[in-house]
């Protein structure tokens, strides 16, 4: 935690220490409390006064149809997203292990989504998918006759999203994935050659297991990204609709406090995202290996 | 690879490159759209191969912007992108070197209450507090007001013996207002941390011996010691300082002051016309070309950065 040998000073340290504990103090710590603060009370219609009303805006908060649609949908899109570029990336990841020839061209090819914007990469996507114009749509209409269109079908909303979201994650997710298989002792891999053991069973007897490490530190990544930093992927393409289809808890409270500027009811969501995020956060310091040490 | 063959070997670059088709798919068909006149883009099909519009669109977007959403050229809204990234990563790892510094190499009263102070910052981000961040940005000194007020001060005027100040500094529409909520840093106080607990103590011993006080310490031995770690972390936050979007939206409603990573969603989200694809397209390709170039060419570094950021 410290080093052994240290200096002596009298305010050095805490003038090293003062700008990151100044901002950090008025943007995060002040703000974070004032959240918790408005999210016990209540603002009349005027904003002239406000009044403690306890638990009150979380009971309201959590018999809300559309916040309990909402949570629904950022459920299902956090694992959607986390499954597809998971599943896709390690298949990727797998096969770059295998490939001797060509490895650095097919890594360098592979990982450059990860530099693009989450509202560039939903853009992206949104043009292909576009149901006028869209290659994406314009194959699924000739070739499939399915009608896609994200501007009334929740559903194809959605999955324009988790494509979009998950398309940029998957860079992130091959690197790790590549990294975890190249630390697998090959002795273990020949071993089992060696018995017989057939290049599918060798994967999922003793290559899946020994990476559930990297993927289960993944998973808890690709919630977090998927939970958190979506917002410009969804605010530049469907805005939460169509009718609440794609309205993550990221985007509502951004939608209810700064538009709609309720601000007891958007503090009170507030203090239900950071109780996800802290509730995430523990789970990757307690859970997985070890990687900060106090 | 463990045993030969041939067929698997064949099967993985046949997956590989389907993989990568379905990576490269939407840059492909974003930098042949960026190359096409408007018209060519108002019926699917739409084409798969280049035009030869490229020299105007990106001539326009980048000298006049697009007319009817606000009509910044990209130049601007880019020149905004690399303040933002700029400040943001240089001023990120300034701020949390010397915390680092300070935590590892003092012994001072409150020492851990600093360094959980820091730690909360991790479980804080920007999405979680919207509404009260904006509260601050529009006045800094909210927070002071506030507890001034507690103590008896009327207003927001602190009134001193001599003069007079007013409590009343808004940061909105300004690069400060930008990029200071966003220096604060967890990640990389804790990877320089892990760092200059690796740095052999005897370098230290012999500093002291030599009579080198701290700063001196931290400026010839530890910094230069550090050249790797600030390289590959400024990699990756230069990346995340680019490609903010909330935050911007935000606080900047000038649209002087709009990045283009955020300029976008307005040339897209057009009111009851379709978008003009060519000119979008155009822009993103521009808005993605600084980061992905750095990905690319400073590959090692990224990666690293990407490996230690996580720890």
């Amino acid at each position: 935690m410290i080093k052994r040998v240290t200096f002596r000073h009298k305010w050095l340290p805490y003038a090293l220490l003062a700008p990151q504990l100044l901002i950090t103090l008025v943007f995060f710590i002040w703000p974070a409390s004032q959240a918790l603060y408005y999210s016990v009370l209540q603002q009349d219609a005027f904003g002239l006064r406000v009044e403690f009303v306890g638990l009150q805006n979380f009971v309201y908060l959590f018999s809300d149809p559309t916040y309990l649609k909402s949570f629904n949908v950022t459920v299902v899109f956090s694992l959607a997203v986390a499954g597809l570029s998971l599943s896709f990336a390690l298949l990727l990841a797998v096969m770059a292990d295998r490939a001797v020839k060509g490895a650095t061209a097919y890594k360098t090819l592979l990982i450059w989504p990860y530099a693009v914007a989450p509202a560039i990469a939903g853009v992206l996507w949104y043009f292909m998918f576009n149901p006028a114009v869209g290659i994406n749509a314009w194959i699924l209409q000739t070739w499939f006759g399915y009608d896609w269109n994200h501007t009334l079908n929740g559903g194809d909303a959605l999955l324009l999203i988790v494509i979009a979201a998950a398309w940029k994650q998957i860079s992130y997710n091959f690197l790790f994935f590549l990294a975890g298989l190249q630390a697998i002792p090959r002795s273990l891999i020949e071993a089992a050659a060696i018995d017989g053991a057939s290049p599918l069973k060798r994967f999922w007897t003793i290559i899946f297991p020994l990476l559930s490490p990297t993927t289960f530190f993944l998973l808890v990544v690709n919630i977090v990204y998927a939970f958190f930093d979506t917002f410009g992927t969804i605010h530049a393409t469907t805005r939460g609709g169509p009718y609440g289809a794609t309205n993550t808890l990221v985007y509502k409270v951004y939608n209810d406090g700064f538009i709609g500027l309720d601000l007891g009811g958007s503090s009170a969501q507030s203090v239900v995202l950071m109780v996800i995020v802290i509730t995430l956060t523990v789970v990757q310091f307690r859970y997985i290996e070890r990687r900060v040490e106090y | 690879m463990v045993e030969n063959r041939p067929w698997l070997t064949v099967i993985s670059h046949i997956v590989l490159i389907f993989g990568i088709g379905v990576v490269v798919l939407p840059l492909w068909v974003t930098l042949v759209a960026s190359t096409h006149a408007g018209e060519d883009l108002l019926t699917a099909p739409i084409p798969m191969w280049f035009g030869d519009q490229m020299v105007e669109n990106y001539s326009q977007m980048l000298t006049a912007g697009m007319h009817h959403v606000s009509g910044q050229p990209l130049t601007l809204m880019m020149f905004n992108s690399l303040v933002m990234a700029l400040t943001i990563a240089i001023g990120k790892i300034a701020i949390s070197l010397i915390a680092a510094f300070a935590i590892c190499y003092f012994q001072f009263p409150l020492r851990m209450t600093c360094f959980w102070l820091i730690f909360i910052t991790l479980m804080l981000p920007v999405e979680v507090r919207i509404l009260p961040t904006y509260a601050v940005v529009a006045n800094v000194f909210t927070p002071l007001i506030t507890v001034l007020n507690y103590f008896g001060m009327e207003g927001t005027e602190l009134v001193l013996p001599g003069f007079t100040i007013d409590l009343d500094l808004s940061m909105l529409d300004s690069y400060a207002g930008l990029t200071l909520p966003l220096i604060a840093s967890a990640t990389a106080t804790f990877l320089f941390r892990q760092f200059f607990l690796t740095v052999p103590d005897e370098l230290t011993e012999a500093a002291r011996i030599d009579g080198a006080g701290p700063m001196k310490f931290f400026r010839d031995i530890l910094l230069p010691l550090s050249r790797t770690n600030i390289a590959a972390l400024f990699v990756i936050l230069f990346i995340y300082g680019w490609n903010q979007y909330l935050w911007p939206l935000l606080v900047t409603t000038d649209p002087g002051y709009t990045t283009v990573v955020m300029g976008i969603q307005r040339m897209v989200n057009v009111a009851d016309i379709e978008p003009q694809w060519n000119l979008v397209m155009t822009a993103s390709i521009l808005a993605m070309l600084p980061p992905v170039a750095i990905v690319i060419f400073m590959q090692r570094l990224f990666v690293k950065g990407l490996v230690e950021t996580e720890k």
